[in-house]
């Protein structure tokens, strides 16, 4: 199976990813490669699995619902990681227009 | 003094509390031996020595007051460039987190800290660990001490290099599909993954959640273990590590090996491996035989259905983990006119050409019309393959193989064929899918490049694989080989 361009232009769009001009080619025949060699799973009798869910079973695992500080350097240097900063809070470019 | 870089992890705890060497002497041997290679060899990112002097420091104050805080106190190591190390810059090897710094220690790093280890430097390692040749890292390849022409494995290429060329005694890694077991084969050194869970995963930079794993390089299986021993743990912020009242001690420990019953899958000596990896392979199983071990022939037919399953479910996973790369709240961001075009210009800019492959493929395997095709039926292949394998591991103790079907291959050599460069796991992979703990230990070389078998143990069965290896070590002596560097 191979992935047409169109395709390619739409994986990219759900992966948030610009993709150049001379890259499609190229992308269309590594990820076509990729998805022809694991296609072979489609063979494997799977009637009555239920898919993995956790690997080594543990399941459930629950916390209290409340608030913890954090020591005020870690505090700074995360809202410092942003590449905008105002104040406390990280600034963003416009999410509706 | 000048070789003290050659120390296991072992022989350097003894040494620092007879007061034969100091953590000082201990911590510049290697500073030393770290300039004297790292050019032709590069296999840090960041070197940590203003840090690392002041820990050794604080280690020899305890040490002299008899108040030392454990067989790694003042031990010199290193750590994979995915970890947190809080102040230090993280880069996962990405040009997306340059200059990304650490604002929190990763939960394996803390303990490492607390048990005194000093932390010499951060290792090379594939982008986001995804690469099985350290070529992918967008800071330059690392190369392998045994012959600087070779790739080192990967994706932890330069833990491996950096223990291989003396640069530290011991390392941490991470595994999600043999990135710590592959390198440690290609540079002659031993390579832990524990079972999925052992190990928190707070704080290293997410790939494959139901498949990473933090693991250890050691120059023997004893120093493999004595790292564990200070990582491992179940944390209350990784929900999915374990609880410790599921680890299984061995039953061999300080006992011959008789009554052990070693596997041999057939499935693991078939097509596309180099025969004399093969032959060397065999001569280890007849050492475990003589040290009283019952070797089997087995099969686990599954086996071949490992990579595939794997290259369905790490992409899946890798495309969820990393859209928290967007340019807003941590690393890089290429100023755009809008949000969206913010977004797309800065992963494309930002992550390199492997990455964006495994994004793109996870994005199509999950997308509407697939998911069932790709990610819902390669979850019932990992459940059936668990079952197998459980059902496998009723008859026997421990499995054989080798690491990888090839010694180490040429720099470039595969670097542009995505499956070429995967089957290189093939091995390995399995023992991820089914969260399985697997050691890498060297046994022999092939056209002067290091072997490495891998013995594969039951889920929590750390101990007994390790305990094997190290008993292998006794009667053999391929781990004390160092390069000529």
């Amino acid at each position: 199976m191979s992935l047409s361009r169109e395709e390619i232009l739409k994986i990219a769009n759900l992966a948030h990813l610009k993709v150049a001009e001379d890259e499609i080619e190229t992308l269309q025949a590594k990820l076509s490669s990729v998805l022809e060699y694991v296609g072979q799973l489609s063979e494997v009798d799977v009637t009555g699995i239920e898919p993995a869910a956790h690997i080594t079973g543990v399941s459930n695992v629950l916390r209290d619902d409340v608030v913890k500080t954090t020591p005020v350097e870690v505090r700074e240097s995360l809202l410092n990681a942003a590449p905008s900063r105002e104040g406390d809070l990280v600034k963003v470019k416009a999410v509706f227009q | 003094m000048s070789e003290l870089y050659k120390l296991t992890i072992a022989e350097a705890s003894k040494g620092l509390r007879a007061k034969t060497f100091t953590s000082l002497q201990l911590t510049q041997a290697c500073l030393e031996r770290l300039r004297a290679v790292e050019p032709q060899v590069h296999a840090t990112l960041q070197i940590l020595d203003a840090q690392a002097i002041e820990d050794a420091n604080a280690a020899d104050a305890r040490l002299a007051s008899g108040a030392a805080l454990g067989p790694l106190d003042g031990v010199p190591v290193m750590v994979k460039d995915n970890l947190q190390l809080r102040g230090s810059r993280t880069t996962a090897g990405s040009k997306i987190l340059e200059n990304y710094e650490s604002p929190f220690d990763a939960t394996a790093v803390a303990k490492l800290k607390a048990a005194g280890a000093v932390v010499l430097a951060k290792t090379n390692l594939d982008e986001f660990a995804m690469g099985s040749s350290t070529e992918t890292s967008a800071f330059g390849v690392t190369r392998n001490p045994w012959n600087l022409t070779k790739i080192p494995g990967g994706s932890s290429g330069g833990s491996a290099a950096a223990l291989s060329a003396g640069m530290c005694l011991g390392a941490l890694g991470s595994d999600t599909g043999g990135s710590i077991r592959q390198p440690a084969a290609m540079c002659g050194v031993t390579g832990f993954k524990p079972t999925y869970g052992r190990v928190s995963r707070y704080g290293l930079m997410s790939m494959a959640s139901s498949l990473d794993q933090i693991g250890t390089f050691g120059r023997t299986a004893e120093d493999a273990k004595l790292l564990l021993d200070a990582i491992e743990g179940n944390d209350a912020l990784d929900s999915t590590s374990a609880e410790t009242s599921r680890y299984v001690a061995s039953a061999y420990e300080g006992k011959s090996l008789k009554g052990l019953r070693v596997g041999l899958p057939e499935e693991f000596f078939a097509d596309g491996i180099d025969p004399e990896i093969k032959e060397r392979v065999l001569e280890a199983a007849k050492e475990l035989e003589k040290l009283g071990a019952e070797l089997v022939n087995v099969k686990l037919p599954s086996a071949r259905y490992g990579l595939p399953v794997y290259y369905v479910i790490m992409p899946c996973e890798v495309s969820a983990n990393l859209s928290r790369y967007d340019g807003m709240r941590f690393g890089l961001s290429v100023p755009a006119p809008s949000l969206k075009e913010t977004y797309f210009t800065t992963r494309h800019d930002g992550f390199g050409k492997e990455v964006r492959r495994r994004i793109m493929l996870g994005a199509h395997a999950l997308s509407s019309g697939w998911y069932d095709a790709y990610y819902l039926q390669a979850q019932k292949v990992r459940a059936k393959m668990k079952a197998e394998f459980d059902a496998l591991m009723q008859d026997v103790d421990l499995l054989l193989s080798p690491t990888s079907p090839s010694v180490a291959w040429d720099l470039g050599e595969k670097f542009d064929d995505p499956i070429a460069m995967y089957l290189t796991d093939i091995y390995t992979v399995t023992v991820n899918v089914v969260g399985a703990p697997a050691v890498s230990v060297p046994c022999g070389f092939v056209r002067d490049l290091p072997v490495g078998m891998q013995l594969i143990g039951r889920q929590f069965e750390d101990a007994l694989v390790l305990d094997a290896a190290s008993r292998y070590q006794t009667v053999t002596d391929w781990h004390t080989k160092q390069p000529m560097l």
